[in-house]
Parts: structure tokens; sequence; C-alpha cells
């Protein structure tokens, strides 16, 4: 929130340069099979102003970013700087500059170009994206502020470029909560979607498990013995003050209902594991799953109409689907011996779940009509909690392939799987949140 | 005539025993079964002490009871040890007892936290059943937090599903 106020601040123009392009008026990317084909892209350093030594490497630091924040996305193959018949201290970096034959030949299909400057604190940057095989430039956009905000700056950029080319606004502005027990406690952690800035926002020194972001990114809900017992704490990012549900027995996985400040989680003060309606300040509205034995961990369908949730009503543990407005409850998966952990894809076609096989976790996605189960991860032994980013391209999940768990992103299909950050302790229980941030 | 007599009289002797023969394999096989379903870490466990033991020498937290695993049923031998802490709490009529429900870290961890106060819950009841006040027994479940043993291992497994007793 704080950083969002001083960027408003600090970023003091941001102009299309040039005529305005209407850049929406197809989308690049089938953003329902992304993955079958990456776009070739090249972003070569950008050409610097002054040419100092200290410029030029935040010039460099800022082309980095630039190319490792597109990569993240899954969608692009980013070309080797090395192949490039390109100077950026000599060659230009508008449209009248480009040579694109030297581009096409290169097999780029799309270009980046940067042109930097740095005087003291400050910053300015231009930034372009080409279409090579049309030979024009598709967004133009020049950025001034301070350095410190280099970061955002270039995320600015890369929403621009991911809103052209897919119609949507991306991942850049969403940040990922997280478990870790670094501290000899398990403790809430959020970083940004790419794992940077990693910070610890809990110090209950006590288990402290299942965060989940509002809609909104204000508010975080997650459960922590801090008091004893397996209590809800509903907590205010900006003001961090925590309302809490203490009731008898468990109050854990909550799951705010889509664009409203309301939450689901799971009570089990009658006697039995039961799902309720809450309101944000941990009111309960209404008990939402009725049936003996385990209900627990719902998610909600994108349109706020349906929860999907796990249950032990069949014997073992299944998940099951509730239209609210009908009361009408399906089961969602039959194969496999345990399923758990549902998360709902925020363009609601799919599910991804955890599966239990053969002792080991794996996260598998299944379409809403329980059609078509697609295991996505084989590395042994527990990959575990999936996470939708806000676009639904990508899945943050955990796992512990190379030892102790960690924080993994991988796309909607299982490629691209990557390790998102490096903490000490073990890493669990990942929640992506939408976009709250720059954007 | 005579000969159908004692057709029907030898029919009425065998017939029952065939019946009896059938209902002692019957007992036969489930008396073999019964034991079967209790947990692997019966090794771990403490032979049942012999029932004349006052129960002031029992000690209610040193004797977990064991769950198989997903299950929050009783076993006969959680029933038998539960018994013995009814009897233990029956003769310290001031303690108040907190009772912990514990998973193997099998399974995700929010369904776990949920079968673990499923546990705790069955051997309140029980000890409810037999009875001890409800308001001398609280329960809290910890899921697969806080496992007792650490190894990828069905023994090692079988002594974390547990119930665990904690004398307030």
């Amino acid at each position: 929130m704080r950083r969002r106020i001083k960027l408003y601040i600090l970023i003091m123009s941001v102009t299309l340069l040039g005529p305005s392009l209407s850049w929406a008026e197809y989308d690049v990317i089938d953003i329902t099979k992304p993955f079958l084909r990456k776009i070739p892209l090249a972003v070569p350093l950008f050409k610097n102003a002054v040419g100092s030594g200290e410029e030029k490497q935040s010039s460099q630091e800022a082309a980095d970013f630039l190319s490792d924040s597109l990569d993240f996305t899954g969608y692009f193959k980013l070309l080797d700087r090395g192949a490039f018949l390109f100077d950026p201290e000599t060659n230009g970096v508008t449209e009248t500059d480009l040579n694109f034959q030297n581009w096409t030949v290169v097999g780029a299909e799309l270009l980046v170009t940067g042109y930097y400057r740095l005087t003291g604190d400050d910053i300015t940057i231009e930034l372009r994206l080409f279409d090579t095989f049309k030979a024009r430039r598709v967004l133009g956009k020049k950025y001034t502020g301070k350095v410190a905000n280099q970061r955002d700056i270039i995320l600015r950029f890369c929403t621009e470029v991911i809103k052209y080319l897919t119609g949507g606004e991306g991942i850049f502005g969403s940040e990922i909560a997280f478990v870790s027990n670094g501290t000899g406690n398990k403790e809430i952690y959020i970083s940004a979607f790419d794992g940077y800035n990693p910070r610890r926002l809990t110090t209950n020194n006590a288990i402290t498990l299942f965060p989940a972001w509002s809609s909104d990114g204000k508010w975080l809900a997650f459960t922590s013995y801090k008091a004893g017992n397996p209590d809800l704490y509903i907590r205010d990012l900006a003001k961090a003050q925590e309302s809490k549900v203490s009731k008898q027995g468990i109050n854990i996985t909550p799951a705010w209902a889509p664009g409203k400040f309301e939450l689901a989680a799971t009570l089990s003060f009658s006697g039995d594991q039961e799902i309720y309606l809450l309101t944000g300040s941990g009111k309960i509205i209404k008990r939402l799953t009725k049936s003996r034995g385990i209900d627990v961990t719902p998610t909600w369908s994108p349109d706020g109409k349906k929860i999907a949730f796990v249950s032990n009503r069949s014997g073992n543990a299944q998940i099951y689907i509730k239209d609210l407005a009908t009361g009408r409850v399906n089961r969602l998966t039959y194969e496999g011996q345990k399923n758990t952990q549902p998360s709902w894809s925020p363009r609601g076609d799919k599910i991804a779940y955890t599966s239990q096989m053969d002792g080991e976790h794996h996260i598998f996605t299944i379409g809403t009509d329980g059609q078509n189960p697609v295991q996505l991860t084989y590395e042994p032994r527990d990959n575990e909690s999936p996470s939708w980013s806000p676009d639904g391209s990508l899945i943050v999940f955990s796992s512990d392939r190379e030892g102790p768990n960690r924080i993994y992103v991988m796309t909607a299909f299982g490629t691209d799987q990557r390790r998102l950050l490096v903490l000490a302790g073990e890493q669990t229980n990942p929640k992506w949140s939408m976009n709250h941030q720059n954007n | 005539m005579q000969k159908k007599t004692w057709l029907i009289i030898a029919l009425m002797l065998v017939i029952p025993g065939l019946l009896f023969t059938v209902g002692c394999q019957k007992k036969a096989v489930s008396q073999a079964k019964a034991p079967a379903p209790a947990p692997a870490p019966v090794e771990q466990e403490p032979a049942p002490k012999p029932v004349e033991k006052p129960p002031s020498d029992w000690n209610i937290s040193q004797n977990n009871i064991y769950f198989e695993f997903d299950k929050s049923t009783l076993t006969p031998m959680a029933q038998d040890t539960l018994m013995r802490h009814a009897a233990w709490l029956r003769e310290n009529t001031s303690a108040t007892v907190t009772i912990e429900g514990h998973c193997d870290e099998r399974g995700t961890n929010e369904y776990n936290l949920a079968l673990g106060d499923r546990r705790a819950d069955s051997a309140k009841a029980f000890l409810v059943d037999l009875g001890i006040a409800s308001s001398r027994l609280t329960t809290i479940s910890y899921g697969e937090e806080r496992p007792l043993c650490m190894e990828q291992t069905e023994e090692c497994w079988a002594k974390n599903r547990r119930g665990h007793f904690v004398v307030n």
C-alpha cells in the first residue's frame, strides 16, 4: 500500500510516445493454450543517454529485469543477446533507426528497445515494443522517476506488453503469501510475484498457516495457534489490525468470496467440521455444508456462485462442488485415493488440486465438469498447495523435490517448473494474490 | 416307520451340530481378525498392564492412543487405554486433561488438521461415555504439525497418528 502511493508520486509522467496505437485490435497470445508455442522475443541492452559507468550498470539491470520478468510469464522465448546484429550504443531505438531484418533474421518476432538516462537519483526510460515482421511499433512509453523505483517502472511496462498481447492485466502487480518456518515457528511471509523481497508478515511465535488474500489485497486471513487454539485471524494489512474467530475446535482454511468482504472457512464448534460463510470481521452469516465428517478447504468460483471443497463423506477425501443458490452438491474427483487442496482458476474453467498417489503428492488440474484430469507434476516426492496466478496462466505450489519444501511456479499446463526463492527453513502453503500493486 | 423316526432324530442331532460348527468357525475367524486392524506400532506401545494395577500408578500423559491411517475411530487397543485413562480420571477428580489429536505427515495439512480434530473428539466422546465430565476434557488438533517421529516409514507414521493426553 505504502509502495503504491510512493510510486504515484515518483513516476511523474507516463507518456505514450508518438501517435496512439490501437493495441487491443487482436490478441497475439491465445490464452487458452499459450504455451504450445513461445513467442521469440529480443530484449537487447538499452541505449544510454549519458554513458557513465553508473548509468550503464543501472541500465543493464533494467534491461535484464525486463527480460527476466517477461520470461517469467512463460509466454516468451528470450533470445540470446550474443546473436544480435545490433549495438545499442551506436544503433538507434526507434522504428526509423531499426533495421527490422536484423531482428527477423535472428528469429525475433517481438523486440523491446530502451533508451535510458540516469541523472543523480532520477531516471528516464523510454521503452518500445516492436512487431518485427510487421516492422512497426506497437507500444511506446516514457517513464520518469527515482532509480529506487526502477523495478516498479519496468513492471509497469511489462504489464503494458502483456495487456497488448493477451488483453489481460497479467501478474506483475501481484504478490505471493506463504508459510515459512525459518524462525523455528511457522509464520506468514509475503513476496512479490517473482519471489522478490520476501518479508515476514506475522510474529506470532506459534504455528501459523493457510494465508488467504481478499480480492482487493487489503486483507489477509490465516490460522494461528498464537492463543493456544487453532483460531482464525483476519488482518487489515494497512493498519496491521486483526479480528479473530476463536471457537471451540478448529477455525481453519479461510477463503475470501470474490470481490466481497466475506469469507468461507471451516469451523468445528458444532462437533463436526463444516464450512461456514463469515463476514469480513468474522461473524457467522450461515453454514454452507451439512454432512457428517470432514468438510474443509473451500475455494470460490470466480463469479462467487459456487464453492469447491474437500469432504470425506464418501469414505476418503475427495473434492466436491456446491452450487450456493440451488444447494446442489456434485462430486468432482473420482480418480486417486485422496484429493485435497482445491484451487479454482480465476478463468473459471479448471480446478487445481493435490492428489495422493503411491506415497507421493502431485498437482493436477481438472475441468469444473469433472472432465480431463491432468497430472502437472511428476518430480518426487510431495508437490502440494496449488494456487493460481491472478490471470490463471501460472500456478504456485510447494515441493520437496530438492529436499526441504520450497515454493515453485509452473505454467497452468505444468511446463517451466522453477523455484521461486530460497529462504531459511521450509516454505509451504503459498497463495497468489490478485493484482493489487502498480496497475 | 421306525427307520424314518431314526432319520429324523439323526437329522435333529446333526443339523444343529453343523450349525454349531459353522458358528464356531465364524467366531474363530472373527477372533483371528480382531487384532489385525490394530496399528503397526503395537510393539512400541507398552504391553497392557495387569488390570489389578491401581489406577494411581497409571501415567495418562505417557500412554498415547494410536489410530489407523486416515481414521478417527478407536481401535480396541485405544479403547483399552482410554478405559485406564477413565479409571485414573475417576481417582483424580480435580484433574483436567487436554486431548491432542495428531496425524502422520501423509495427506495435506488442511485435511490433517480436521482429521486430528476428529481424533481428539472421538477420544473425548469415549471418556464422556465412561462417565468423565466433559468439562474436564478439552481437545486440540495439531494435524501433522507436531510429528514425534520424522522418518518416512510406516513404523514412524504409526507413532505420529496419535491421541496425546496432557494433564493441565
